[in-house]
C-alpha cells in the first residue's frame, strides 16, 4: 500500500467520508472510488453494479466491489436516478485500480438534488480526513 | 529458538485418472462356485468408469495428498473465529461405535432408542451449559443455525400479529448474520460499535424501533472482545417488542463463565463443530444446534425428540414449528463427537477449556502489542486482532506476514477480517495450544516483522516451503477456471 502523499487526488471531484468520489458532468454526476479506497482495497477483481433506472438516496448502498482481500459496500454520494453503469468494468475490473477517477467510474446518476454535492468534502477537506 | 516448519521431501502425485492401468485392481475376489445366472437386462447397464488401481496406488494418492495438507494434527493453527481447537480423538472411537455409525434412519424410534437418547441428552446438556430451556439440534452448521433461529424470530413476529421489516447488525456480527436475516424477508441496519469495539447502548438505542424484528450479536464479537453492555441492549430491544439473536460462534471463551440465556439473548446457536470439538474446515459436516427461550419452544424445528417414562421418540405434531430444516434428524456423528467432548470434560473441564483459551489470547497479545499495531488494547476474550500498521512502511501488507507464517511451519491466522480493523490479522491460540508452542509463534511473528525492515521482498514471494508457493489470487478471482 502506498502512503497518502503517493496517491493522487484531483480537486475537480468531490469525496464522501466512504472514500467514494462524485464528480458534476453537464446533468449528470458521475461516481466511483477514491485512489484510497482502491489502494486500500487492493486488486479489485468484481464490481457489483445496480441496474439502470434504480434510484437511491444520499448514502445508500448501490453495489459493492470486491477485491482479493474483501467485499466493501459502495454508498451513492449524492441522490438520483442509475443512468449509466460502466459495462467495461465487467471484463476489466483492474481499471478501478489503474485509472480510479476516468476509466474506472463506476455509475453515471441523474440527480435529485445537485444541492447535495455540497455536503461532501473538497479535495483539502478530504485528504486533511485521511491524514487524520 | 528452533521454529517447526523446515524442509522435507514431498511427492508430486498425478490424478487418479491418471494412474489407473487397464487390469489393475485392489483386491481379489474369489472365484464364482456357482452357476453364472444372467439379470434381467432392464435391470443391467454400462459398469460404471472407475479408475483401476491397486490397493497401494490408492494409499500412496491419499497419503502424499494429505502431507501437502496444513492439520492441526501437524502444527498450530491460529485461525482467528474459526475455534480450530484440536479434537481428541477419543471422541472419533465414540462416533465410529458401530451402534451409532450403522444407525439407520429409517430404523424407527423402536430400534433407535439409544440413538435417541443420546440426541436427547445432548439437548439438555448444551441447554444447561446456555441457560436455555430447549434446543434444537436440527441445523447443518452455523450459519443454518442462524437462519433457523431467524426463522423462528420471523414466525414469533408473524405469532404477534405484525410482522417487521428491519433487524439490526453491529459491525463487528458475523458476516453471515445480515445473509440469515435477509434470507427471512429482513433488511439489515448496520450499526456501529463504539471506541471501545463494543456496542453502545446510546446507538442501539436510536436505531431500535417498533419496526424492527430484533438485533443479531455475535458475544463475544469478532474483535474478540465481550459485550459488556449486553444486558442493557437486550433490555432496549425487549423494550420495543424486539428479540435478541446471539451468534454463539464464540462461546469457547465463556462456557462455564457466563449463561447467555441468562444475559437477554433470546435465541442462540452454537458451533459443534468449534466449541464442542469436533473436526471441521475440511468442508464439514458441522452442526449449529439452537438454544431458545421459553416463548420460542412452539416454533422449533420438527421432529424433536421427546422423552416419555424412559421411552424416546420424535414428535412432529407442533403446529407452530417453522418445519423442518434437515432430512432426517440433523448430522447425527457430530453429536456423538460433541456428546463424548462434553461428558469426557466433565462442567469444571469446560469451564477450564475457556479460561485456558481466554488466557492464551491475551498472552499472544501482551506478547505482541509491542510488535504488531493493536487496535484496541483492552483485555480480550479467546481471540485478539492486530493490524499491518506498523510494517506499512515497508509496503508489507498482513498478507505477507500470513504467508509467511506457513514458511515457520505455522498455519495463518485469519486475515482481513473483521472488517472494521483495517488489515486484520486475527489470532486464535485455542486452549489445546501449550505455552511452548505459543511462544514458538510469538517468536516467528517476531521474526517476520524483523525481515519485514531488513528484507521486505522475501515476504512479499513468500511462503517457499509448502508445496504450493504464493498463488496468483488475482488472476485465480477474476479469470477463475472451474473444472479440473
Amino acid at each position: 500500500m502506498k502512503s497518502i502523499e503517493e496517491l493522487n487526488f484531483p480537486s475537480d471531484v468531490k469525496y464522501t467520508d466512504d472514500h467514494e468520489w462524485a464528480k458534476v458532468e453537464g446533468d449528470l454526476v458521475s461516481v466511483g472510488i477514491s485512489d484510497y479506497a482502491q489502494d486500500q482495497l487492493g486488486e479489485i477483481v468484481f464490481v457489483e453494479m445496480p441496474e439502470i433506472g434504480d434510484s437511491f438516496g444520499q448514502g445508500d448502498e448501490f453495489g459493492s466491489v470486491e477485491s482479493v482481500k474483501a467485499v466493501s459496500e459502495i454508498f451513492l454520494p449524492i441522490s438520483g436516478e442509475i443512468v449509466e453503469v460502466n459495462s467495461e468494468l465487467e471484463d476489466a475490473p483492474e481499471l478501478v485500480n489503474t485509472d480510479c477517477y476516468n476509466k474506472g467510474w463506476l455509475v453515471k446518476i441523474k440527480p435529485q438534488d445537485l444541492s447535495e454535492m455540497d455536503s461532501l468534502k473538497d479535495q483539502a477537506a478530504y485528504l486533511e480526513m485521511l491524514k487524520g | 529458538m528452533t521454529q517447526p516448519g523446515t524442509t522435507g521431501l514431498i511427492f508430486n502425485e498425478p490424478e487418479l485418472w491418471d494412474k489407473s492401468r487397464e487390469g489393475r485392481c485392489g483386491i481379489s475376489i474369489p472365484r464364482s462356485d456357482v452357476p453364472r445366472a444372467d439379470l434381467d437386462p432392464a435391470l443391467t447397464g454400462d459398469a460404471p468408469e472407475l479408475p483401476q488401481l491397486s490397493e497401494l496406488d490408492v494409499v500412496r494418492h491419499f497419503v502424499r495428498l494429505s502431507q501437502w495438507n496444513f492439520s492441526i494434527d501437524s502444527g498450530m493453527y491460529p485461525l482467528g473465529s474459526c475455534t480450530m481447537k484440536y479434537n481428541p480423538k477419543t471422541n472419533e472411537v465414540q462416533a465410529a461405535r458401530k451402534g451409532f455409525a450403522a444407525a439407520h434412519p429409517l430404523a424407527g424410534d423402536e430400534f433407535s432408542q439409544g440413538a435417541l437418547k443420546l440426541m436427547y441428552e445432548l439437548e439438555q446438556l448444551l441447554g444447561e451449559i446456555t441457560g436455555f430451556p430447549a434446543v434444537t439440534l436440527q441445523p447443518a452448521a452455523g450459519a443454518h443455525g442462524e437462519f433457523t433461529g431467524m426463522l423462528m424470530i420471523h414466525a414469533w413476529h408473524a405469532k404477534q400479529g405484525k410482522q417487521r421489516s428491519k433487524i439490526l447488525v453491529p459491525d463487528t456480527a458475523h458476516g453471515t448474520n445480515p445473509a440469515s436475516a435477509s434470507l427471512c424477508g429482513y433488511k439489515s441496519v448496520n450499526i456501529k460499535s463504539g471506541p471501545k469495539g463494543i456496542l453502545e447502548p446510546a446507538t442501539v438505542a436510536e436505531a431500535m424501533d417498533e419496526d424492527t424484528a430484533g438485533i443479531m450479536i455475535t458475544n463475544p464479537n469478532t474483535l474478540g472482545l465481550f459485550e459488556d453492555n449486553i444486558k442493557e441492549v437486550c433490555d432496549i430491544v425487549h423494550a420495543k417488542g424486539g428479540l435478541v439473536y446471539g451468534d454463539g460462534a464464540n462461546m469457547n471463551a465463556v462456557m462455564g463463565i457466563i449463561k447467555p440465556g441468562e444475559l437477554g439473548i433470546d435465541v442462540l446457536h452454537l458451533n459443534l463443530h468449534k466449541t464442542f470439538s469436533t473436526p471441521h474446515g475440511g468442508g464439514g459436516p458441522g452442526s449449529g444446534p439452537v438454544a431458545v427461550v421459553k416463548d420460542l419452544i412452539p416454533f422449533l424445528p420438527v421432529p424433536r425428540v421427546q422423552k416419555e417414562n424412559d421411552t424416546y421418540s420424535f414428535i412432529t405434531n407442533c403446529p407452530d414449528s417453522i418445519g423442518r430444516m434437515h432430512t432426517f434428524y440433523g448430522h447425527f456423528g457430530v453429536m456423538v463427537k460433541a456428546f463424548a467432548y462434553i461428558l469426557s470434560m466433565g462442567g469444571d473441564g469446560l469451564k477450564r477449556a475457556s479460561q485456558l483459551a481466554v488466557l492464551n489470547a491475551n498472552y499472544i497479545k501482551e506478547s505482541l502489542k509491542t510488535t504488531l499495531d493493536l487496535p484496541y488494547d483492552r483485555p480480550c476474550m479467546h481471540e485478539c486482532v492486530f493490524t499491518d500498521k506498523g510494517v506499512q512502511e515497508y509496503h508489507i501488507s498482513t498478507m505477507d506476514m500470513a504467508k509467511r507464517l506457513l514458511d515457520y511451519g505455522f498455519h495463518p491466522p485469519t486475515v482481513y477480517f473483521p472488517l472494521v480493523v483495517n488489515a486484520a490479522f486475527m489470532v486464535e491460540p485455542t486452549e489445546t495450544e501449550s505455552k511452548d508452542d505459543i511462544d514458538q509463534f510469538i517468536e516467528a511473528v517476531k521474526a517476520i516483522v524483523k525481515e519485514a525492515a531488513s528484507d521486505p521482498d522475501k515476504l512479499k514471494s513468500a511462503p517457499y516451503l509448502p508445496k504450493v508457493t504464493r498463488l496468483d489470487e488475482v488472476t485465480a478471482a477474476r479469470k477463475p477456471c472451474l473444472k479440473g
